[in-house]
């Protein structure tokens, strides 16, 4: 099967395929960021193949090395059990790659969770708020650059510097 | 054999007005429905016949804010829950009381992460902190009797809040 669609992609999209990769029968194409759109589109489309269901959106963030962030999509095909994962490079501080919501509209709430805690725009997006966290919420808490959102733990060698940091409520 | 048996025929019980409006307080204290995690469930079995908080009249949950005494933070509360819960607390009727159910609500627990509020303080002033991941409904109950040995020794009116230990 992941020959026959990397050829079929190959004549129709000479450009977007950069590499292809098979572990365990799961079969990923790493995708230029241009092209992502027109690749979707066709998949979901072709009679052979119809990848009709995104099942997920994830992201992945390999600091420090370039580039830095992988957008994972996960495919299904309902009509012919296919599998595929379609893989996006991104770099840059402030990353972005086009929504797939025009393509398959279960992916709305998939990239907002990727925008919330990693970071990455997806352009075009119909609503692109945070998911998860809170609106005012400062960075993107899975990035590996995040900082460390965390509290010093109280014990009794540090009972007395943790306790005048911490902010106690009023009535 | 009621308590007719034990007054005589006096027909008057002298006592101060300030025990009087505690024993009322702590007898009927209704607590606020807000589960939030696992403890919920503690709470709810503290609540059912087994254990059987109604013998402090305490049987009603309130489902809102405007007609319960006291808020049971029973689990973890997210920063996105946070403004959720004041509000809850700034809507319940003086005068009011905070339970910090389970590690989570009283420090974070183990989720010492972005997500969690460290401790349920940070929001809203809090009275009992009952340990335990998740604490027995014993546990609980004990930390329900110690609020209201707090309640009963405070003044009703000034509403001091001078810290219980043990």
């Amino acid at each position: 099967m992941s020959v026959g669609i990397f050829e079929t992609i190959r004549t129709r999209f000479p450009e977007a395929i950069t590499a292809s990769s098979e572990f365990r029968g799961e079969t990923t194409f790493v995708v230029q960021p241009d092209q992502l759109i027109a690749v979707c589109t066709f998949l979901r489309d072709d009679p052979a193949w119809r990848f009709d269901l995104l099942s997920d959106v994830s992201a992945v963030d390999h600091f420090p090395a370039r580039p830095r962030f992988a957008v994972n999509y996960h495919l299904y095909s309902l009509e012919n059990n296919y599998e595929l994962r379609l893989k996006v490079w991104l770099d840059g501080e402030q990353p972005q790659v086009a929504s797939v919501t025009s393509v398959w509209p279960g992916a709305n709430w998939h990239e907002r969770e990727v925008w919330d805690l990693m970071g990455i725009k997806f352009g075009g997006h119909p609503d692109p708020r945070r998911i998860f966290l809170p609106e005012d919420f400062l960075g993107h808490p899975l990035r590996k650059d995040a900082g460390q959102f965390y509290e010093e733990p109280q014990f009794m060698h540090n009972f007395d510097l943790v306790e005048s940091q911490k902010a106690y409520a009023k009535e | 054999m009621g308590l007719e048996s034990k007054l005589g025929n006096m027909g008057v019980v002298t006592a101060r007005l300030e025990d009087i409006v505690n024993w009322g307080r702590t007898n009927a204290m209704w607590p606020l429905g807000f589960g939030l995690a696992c403890c919920a469930i503690e709470m709810m079995s503290a609540q059912a016949s087994h254990y059987d908080l109604s013998r402090f009249g305490m049987e009603l949950m309130r489902a809102s804010p405007r007609q319960a005494d006291l808020m049971i933070v029973a689990g973890r509360v997210s920063r996105k829950m946070a403004p959720v819960l004041r509000r809850l607390y700034d809507q319940m009727p003086d005068p009011k009381w905070v339970l910090s159910m389970g590690d989570c609500a009283s420090c974070g627990g183990v989720f010492n992460n972005y997500a969690i509020v460290q401790g349920v303080d940070e929001i809203v002033p809090v009275d009992v902190y009952v340990a335990g991941c998740p604490p027995r409904p014993e546990a609980l109950i004990d930390g329900i009797v110690k609020l209201h040995e707090k309640v009963r020794r405070s003044h009703p009116l000034k509403g001091d809040r001078e810290p219980i230990r043990g």
